[in-house]
């Protein structure tokens, strides 16, 4: 069974179509890569499938169950969880707190309880602390727990946004170009981090510019342009593909052509 | 040590310590007035702050459910044979109803349009008091019975400085509950970052709604305490310009500091009582020093201090 399926995806904005007819599926502990050039519609792909926007046409399925328009928070409590291309920190909170935000769909919420601060609160307080420190642990900035996030390094806010992201134990997590704005030593830690994710089972659905990172890590790509599907497949039949090569890679190799 | 010091909790005891004290300092009824009514405004501006330094929603309609409060204890006990003691939670209950219904539409705004849609919730309420003269006295307002509790008549400034000292430090400790439990990490969150919050299974609506009722509900019970400690209470209660206060309470005392909404309320209840010497000039002065405050000290009283301290000690 797919985790994640999108069929015929179509979206509009005020008459520009950036979304036509888009369909793919996920599967379990794969990394799937969504690649394209600039306004390709990746992100805007994104924001469907994570219940920010809503598709004209087509269904999203997460599990086999249809989600399609439901909101955002919804869709987190069916586990697809995702981090963003401009960072969406909470800035003015601890890197700690910032995952313990992600922690919200697996604690008690009754406001009630919240209000006396009963003792199951704060035992509470403690294993979802004890949870943040763990991950982040995993994804290497343990060290700057305590810190506020508005004064943390890029490099760490990306890594922050990923395990903010797996507080909630998704079971597809998407990746909107988690080493945007990385250096290569920055990059090659976040790939291994990526492939540490899928390995626990999680599907990743990965949108990302670095071609490198993208064909090494990948099991498949799909490529858009100008908000349609034109390709997909493994790392070697997307690098052969003559209209993925025209469309976007075509690019740079005629940019180089032109340099020599 | 450190550890203490950065504890919301620690804040709450030396809030109970300098209630508990206090009266040992103030020595005439006049002081005690004014510290009962310190607590009073900042029993609400602890719940606006709650709502807007937490959630990040502004409200410019406050003053209604302050007024619903200060009216529940005069029309109970005058019109429906409700006793003080009843009307007092019944006010409250009220408000936060209203505020849950209201706040469900209006909650969906951002900005400048919950600012104004607020505002317009405040002076509805307040038309209604002015308005409907038969239960509330119209403009002139109404004289206020004073509060029973189990025998206990509350009257008198030594009375209400206790009742409104230990409420405010018991609605600060379920403020500082609050923040430090997952529902106030969720109202830190959406103010933040909405679409963050929504992704990571945060019902954003939920939240800013239990952040309003939350709010109304203390701001109810100041309004009771307020109208009771009166004995008189007018349409004014309710008014655009109390609404006004509130808010200038909370961002000159700081937004997102507990104890940033009781400097907050402080100076703006004792500052015009010093400022009298300066008879006509008054408010020229008073408007002076929240420009100076706020120019200078730009994220509140409060947090701007603590900013400088933490830099002087790093």
């Amino acid at each position: 069974m797919s985790m994640l399926t999108a069929q015929g995806i179509s979206i509009g904005f005020g008459g520009v179509r950036a979304l036509s007819d888009v369909t793919f599926e996920v599967e379990k502990a794969e990394i799937f890569a969504i690649i394209g050039p600039n306004g390709a519609g990746k992100t805007t792909l994104f924001n469907v499938i994570s219940g920010l926007y809503d598709a004209q046409q087509g269904r999203v399925t997460l599990k086999g169950e249809d989600v399609t328009r439901l909101p955002a928070h919804a869709l987190a409590r069916r586990g697809l969880s995702r981090t963003f291309q401009n960072l969406q920190i909470f800035f003015r909170m601890t890197a700690a707190e910032n995952v313990m935000v992600g922690r919200h769909l697996h604690e008690r919420r009754n406001v009630i309880i919240h209000l006396f601060t009963l003792p199951s609160v704060l035992r509470q307080n403690r294993e979802t602390r004890a949870k943040a420190d763990e991950l982040l642990r995993f994804v290497g900035i343990a060290e700057l727990a305590d810190r506020p996030a508005g004064t943390l390094p890029y490099g760490a806010l990306r890594r922050l946004e990923i395990a903010r992201a797996l507080a909630s134990e998704p079971e597809v997590l998407l990746l909107d170009e988690p080493a945007a704005g990385c250096n290569p030593v920055e990059t090659a830690e976040i790939d291994e981090l990526i492939q540490k994710i899928a390995a626990t089972g999680v599907a990743v659905v990965l949108v990302e510019h670095d071609m490198k990172l993208v064909m090494k890590i990948s099991r498949r790509i799909h490529v858009l342009d100008g908000g349609r599907s034109i390709a997909e497949g493994t790392a070697d039949e997307i690098r052969s593909n003559p209209q993925v090569i025209a469309a976007y890679l075509g690019r740079h190799g005629q940019q180089e052509v032109a340099r020599a | 040590m450190n550890r203490l010091a950065a504890s919301p909790y620690t804040v709450v005891l030396a809030m109970a310590v300098v209630v508990a004290l206090l009266p040992l300092a103030l020595h005439s009824t006049f002081y005690l007035r004014v510290a009962t009514l310190v607590f009073i405004f900042s029993l609400v501006v602890v719940g606006l702050n709650l709502l807007m330094g937490f959630a990040g929603q502004v409200s410019l309609g406050h003053a209604g459910f302050f007024g619903i409060g200060a009216y529940a204890v005069a029309v109970g006990p005058a019109s429906l044979g409700v006793p003080s003691w009843l009307a007092l939670p019944a006010g409250a209950v009220l408000a936060g109803i209203l505020a849950f219904v209201v706040g469900r539409p209006v909650l969906r705004l951002r900005g400048h349009y919950l600012a104004v849609a607020t505002m317009g919730l405040g002076l509805l309420v307040a038309m209604v008091f002015n308005n409907e003269a038969a239960w509330t006295g119209g403009p002139d307002g109404m004289l206020v019975p004073h509060l029973s509790l189990f025998g206990w008549r509350v009257h008198g400034p030594l009375s209400w400085y206790w009742v409104s000292g230990v409420s405010l430090v018991i609605a600060a400790w379920i403020a500082v509950n609050v923040i430090a439990s997952p529902t106030g990490r969720a109202l830190r969150a959406i103010h933040d970052s909405e679409v963050a919050a929504r992704v990571l299974g945060v019902d954003v609506a939920r939240y800013k709604l239990i952040a309003f009722v939350l709010s109304a509900v203390y701001a109810a019970i100041a309004g009771s305490y307020y109208s009771l400690f009166d004995g008189l209470v007018t349409p004014e209660a309710a008014g655009f310009l109390r609404s006004i206060e509130f808010v200038t309470m909370a961002v000159l005392g700081g937004l997102g500091s507990i104890v940033g909404s009781i400097v907050g309320a402080t100076v703006l209840v004792v500052l015009p009582q010093l400022l009298t010497v300066f008879q006509d000039y008054e408010h020229i002065v008073l408007g002076l020093v929240m420009i100076v405050v706020m120019v200078f000290l730009p994220a509140g009283i409060v947090p701007s201090l603590a900013g400088v301290l933490r830099r002087k000690s790093s």
